[in-house]
C-alpha cells in the first residue's frame, strides 16, 4: 500500500503537531482546552486512519478512547473545574510565546533529524509517524516546562501521552496491551489529578503553582 | 506446581489484600491483616528461591527477578509492622484519620501488587504499566497528609515521574519496533525472554536510540542525578513507612527495569555500549548526593539524599558491569534496602516523639530513648559504609572493582563516598549526643523491625553464608558484562 494512503496518514499525523503549537500559544484557559479536544480529535483520526489501512481492527478501539474520553469527557470536565475555581481568564507562561514557538520549532528539527536517520529499516509509515510523534511528545514537554498553572500543565501532559499513542499505533501490529493500558493510565492519572486539584483548592484557593513554591522545606 | 500457585499467589494474595482493606474499618484490625497479607507474600517470594515455574508470555520467573521479589516481600514485611505502630500513633496525634488510614493500607497493598507485576511481567509493555502502576500509587500516599508541602511534593513527584514514565514508554515502544522485522508482529516482539534471545540481530541504531530515552525514563524513577528532583521532596513528605518503602523498594523496581533493558542492548554488538552511560549517571548522582548532604536541615530528605547516593552505587556498579561488580551492585542493593528502611523507622519514631523533622531541633537521643538513639547511630554508620556493617562490605568490593577495571573513576567515586560519609556523621552526631531534658517511653518491641534489619545487615558485614553468595553469584553471571 502506498501513495495517497501514506499521505493522508502524515496529514493527519503532522497536524497533531501543528496543534501541538497551537496549543503552546493559547493563553485563554477555555481556549486551550478546546484546542485540547481538537487536539484528541485529531489524534482520533490518525489512530482511526491506521487502523483501516494497517487492518488492524483493535486500533478502533484506541481512536474511540481518544475520541470519547480525551475529546469530549477530560475537556468538559475540565471547563467545569475552571469555572468553579474561577481561574478562566488567562494562563500565565514562562517566557515570551514568542521565544516558547522557537524553541518548538527546534525541537521539532531535533526530532526529525534524530528520527529519521535512526529508522531507515522500518517500514516508512512508522518512519514519519515516529518523527511527528516524538515531536509531540517534546512539544507536551515544553508546555508543561512553560506553564505555572495546574491546569494547563495536566493539559501539556495529556498532549504528550497523546503523542505516544501515536507512537504505539504507528508501530506495526504492536499488541493491545499497550493501548489499553495508556488509556487505562490516563483515567487513573486523572483521577488522580482531579483529587490533586482539589485539594489544593482546599488549601490555596489558587492553582497556581507558583503559590506552591513558596512552601519548599529546605527555605525556612 | 506450588511453584506456579507461588508465582500466582505473588501477585493474588497483595491484590486481593487490598479489596478487602479497602473494604475494612477499623485501623487495628487493618493494620494486622495488612502485615499479615505481607507474611503471606514473603512465604510466596521464599518458595520461588526453591523452585521457579515455568514461564510463560506476560509471567516469568528467573535468577535476576527473584533476588528483587524476595527483598520486596522482606522489606514490605518489616516496614507493614512498622507502619503498624506509626499509624497508631497519627491516630492518636489526629494527623490522619480512620478513613485515610483505610485508604492508606489499601494502597500499601496495591503498591506491593504493582511491584511484584513489574519485577514478574515477561513483556516489557506490562512491566511499564505495572512500574505507572506504582508511581501513581505512591504519587497519592505522598500528598495524603495533604499540608502545603505534602502537596507541593506530590505534584512535583507526579509531573516528574509521568514524564519520565512517558520517556520510558517512548523507549519501550522503539524496542518493540527494533525487535519487530525479526519476531514478528505481536506479543513475541515484547515478550523480554525472546527479546533477550534474539538481542544481536536487531536494528543497532533503534536500540540505541531505544537505550537513552529508558535509560532517562526509568532513571528519573531510580532517582539518578539529574533527574533526582522529586524524590527529596516525596521521602520527606510522605508518611514514613512510604518513605522506607520508596527508598528501600521502589527505586529498585526502576532500576530492576533499567537493567532489563540494559541486557538486551548488552547483547547486540552493534549498540553504543550501555554500561558507561549508565557510570555516568550513577556517579553524576553520587557526586551531587554527597556534596547535597551537608545543608540538609530535614531529617528525611538528608536520608532521602543518601539514598540518592547508594542508588548512584548501585547503577555505577552494574554499569560497569562484570561477575565481581554485579555481585557488589546485588549485595550493596540488599544492604542498601535493609539498613534504608531500618533508618526511616528510626527517624519515624524520633519524628514522632519529638514532634519535628528539623535537625537543628533533635538533640541528645541516645539520652531521651536510649535504644532507639543507639539503634539510629547504628543504622547511620552502616549507611555511610562504615565496618563492620554489610554495606562496608559491598562499597568495599565496588570500589575494588572499579579500582581493578578503571582506577582513574576510583578518585571521583571514592570523593563522593567521603564527601557523604563525612556529611552523614556530622548530622548524625548532633542529633545523637548532646543534652537533651526530653524522656521518651517507647515499648521495645516496637523496635524489632529495625532491629532485625540491622542484625542482618551485621551479620552480612561479617559472614555472608555460602548459599547466598553462590545465589547472588549465579545472578552476577547472567547480568553479564
Amino acid at each position: 500500500m502506498s501513495g495517497i494512503w501514506f499521505d493522508i496518514a502524515h496529514l493527519l499525523a503532522g497536524s497533531l503537531v501543528l496543534v501541538s503549537f497551537m496549543l503552546l500559544y493559547q493563553d485563554r484557559m477555555f481556549a486551550l482546552l478546546n484546542v485540547f479536544a481538537l487536539h484528541a480529535v485529531v489524534l482520533a483520526l490518525a489512530v482511526g486512519w491506521q487502523a483501516w489501512i494497517q487492518d488492524a481492527p483493535h486500533l478502533y478501539v484506541t481512536a474511540f478512547i481518544a475520541f470519547v474520553f480525551k475529546g469530549v469527557i477530560i475537556p468538559g470536565a475540565l471547563h467545569r473545574i475552571v469555572q468553579r475555581l474561577g481561574i478562566h481568564r488567562s494562563v500565565e507562561t514562562v517566557g515570551g510565546i514568542g521565544l516558547t514557538m522557537l524553541f518548538g520549532i527546534g525541537l521539532v528539527a531535533l526530532s526529525i533529524v534524530i528520527m529519521l536517520p535512526v529508522t531507515a529499516v522500518a517500514s516508512s509509515i512508522g518512519r514519519e509517524d515516529l518523527a511527528f510523534a516524538l515531536s509531540v511528545v517534546l512539544l507536551g514537554m515544553l508546555m508543561m516546562v512553560t506553564r505555572r498553572n495546574a491546569v494547563s500543565q495536566v493539559v501539556g501532559f495529556m498532549s504528550l501521552e497523546n503523542g505516544l499513542v501515536l507512537a504505539a499505533t504507528g508501530a506495526r501490529g504492536m499488541p493491545l496491551v499497550v493501548e489499553i493500558s495508556v488509556g487505562f493510565s490516563i483515567l487513573i492519572a486523572f483521577l488522580v489529578i482531579g483529587i490533586f486539584l482539589f485539594r489544593i483548592r482546599e488549601r490555596f484557593d489558587t492553582v497556581d503553582l507558583q503559590a506552591l513554591d513558596m512552601s519548599r522545606g529546605e527555605q525556612q | 506446581m506450588p511453584a506456579e500457585l507461588a508465582m500466582a499467589g505473588l501477585l493474588a494474595i497483595p491484590g486481593g489484600g487490598a479489596l478487602l482493606l479497602l473494604l475494612l474499618p477499623g485501623y487495628r484490625v487493618s493494620a494486622l491483616l495488612n502485615s499479615l497479607v505481607c507474611a503471606a507474600t514473603l512465604v510466596c517470594a521464599a518458595t520461588l528461591y526453591a523452585a521457579r515455574p515455568a514461564g510463560g508470555i506476560y509471567l516469568a520467573v528467573d535468577d535476576l527477578n527473584t533476588v528483587f521479589l524476595i527483598i520486596n516481600a522482606l522489606v514490605g514485611l518489616s516496614t507493614s509492622l512498622f507502619s503498624a505502630g506509626y499509624i497508631a500513633h497519627e491516630i492518636e496525634t489526629r494527623h490522619l484519620t480512620a478513613s485515610y488510614i483505610r485508604f492508606y493500607h489499601a494502597m500499601y497493598q496495591f503498591l506491593m501488587f504493582s511491584m511484584n507485576l513489574a519485577l514478574l511481567a515477561n513483556n516489557i509493555g506490562l512491566m511499564w504499566v505495572a512500574v505507572e502502576a506504582s508511581t501513581l500509587t505512591t504519587v497519592v500516599m505522598v500528598g495524603i497528609y495533604r499540608s502545603a508541602a505534602a502537596l507541593e511534593a506530590a505534584w512535583k513527584y507526579f509531573i516528574l515521574g509521568s514524564v519520565g514514565i512517558a520517556l520510558a514508554l517512548f523507549g519501550t515502544i522503539l524496542v518493540y519496533l527494533a525487535a519487530q522485522p525479526v519476531l514478528g508482529e505481536g506479543l513475541p516482539a515484547m515478550a523480554w525472554d525472546r527479546l533477550l534471545a534474539n538481542a544481536a540481530v536487531f536494528d543497532p541504531a533503534l536500540l540505541n536510540l531505544a537505550f537513552v530515552f529508558l535509560l532517562l525514563g526509568y532513571g528519573t524513577k531510580v532517582g539518578l542525578a539529574p533527574m533526582h528532583a522529586w524524590l527529596p521532596d516525596a521521602h520527606a513528605e510522605g508518611p514514613t513507612p512510604i518513605s522506607a518503602v520508596l527508598s528501600g523498594l521502589l527505586l529498585n523496581v526502576a532500576l530492576f527495569a533499567l537493567l532489563r533493558f540494559k541486557l538486551i542492548v548488552a547483547g547486540n554488538p552493534g549498540v553504543l555500549a550501555p554500561g558507561p552511560l549508565m557510570m555516568a549517571l550513577g556517579l553524576a548522582s553520587v557526586l551531587l548526593a554527597g556534596f547535597m548532604l551537608y545543608r540538609r536541615r530535614d531529617i528525611k530528605r538528608l536520608f532521602a539524599y543518601s539514598s540518592i547516593e547508594h542508588m548512584g552505587i548501585i547503577t555505577f556498579a552494574f554499569g560497569l558491569g562484570g561477575p565481581l561488580a554485579n555481585f557488589a551492585g546485588l549485595l550493596h542493593m540488599a544492604m542498601h534496602s535493609l539498613t534504608k528502611s531500618a533508618i526511616f523507622y528510626g527517624v519515624g519514631y524520633v519524628s514522632q516523639l519529638e514532634g519535628t523533622q528539623q535537625i537543628a531541633d533533635i538533640r541528645g537521643l541516645t539520652r531521651s530513648q536510649p535504644l532507639l538513639g543507639w539503634m539510629l547511630v547504628a543504622a547511620v554508620v552502616a549507611i555511610a559504609g562504615l565496618p563492620p556493617f554489610g554495606v562496608f562490605t559491598s562499597e568495599f568490593l565496588v570500589v575494588t572493582s572499579t579500582f581493578a577495571r578503571m582506577p582513574l573513576l576510583t578518585v571521583p567515586l571514592a570523593i563522593g563516598l567521603m564527601v557523604g560519609f563525612g556529611a552523614l556523621l556530622m548530622r548524625l552526631q548532633g542529633m545523637a549526643f548532646g543534652d537533651t531534658t526530653h524522656r521518651h517511653e517507647l515499648p521495645a518491641w516496637r523496635l524489632l523491625p529495625m532491629f532485625v534489619h540491622l542484625a542482618l545487615v551485621a551479620i552480612a558485614g561479617v559472614f555472608i553464608p555460602e548459599p547466598i553468595t553462590a545465589w547472588f553469584r549465579q545472578v552476577a553471571a547472567v547480568l553479564g558484562g
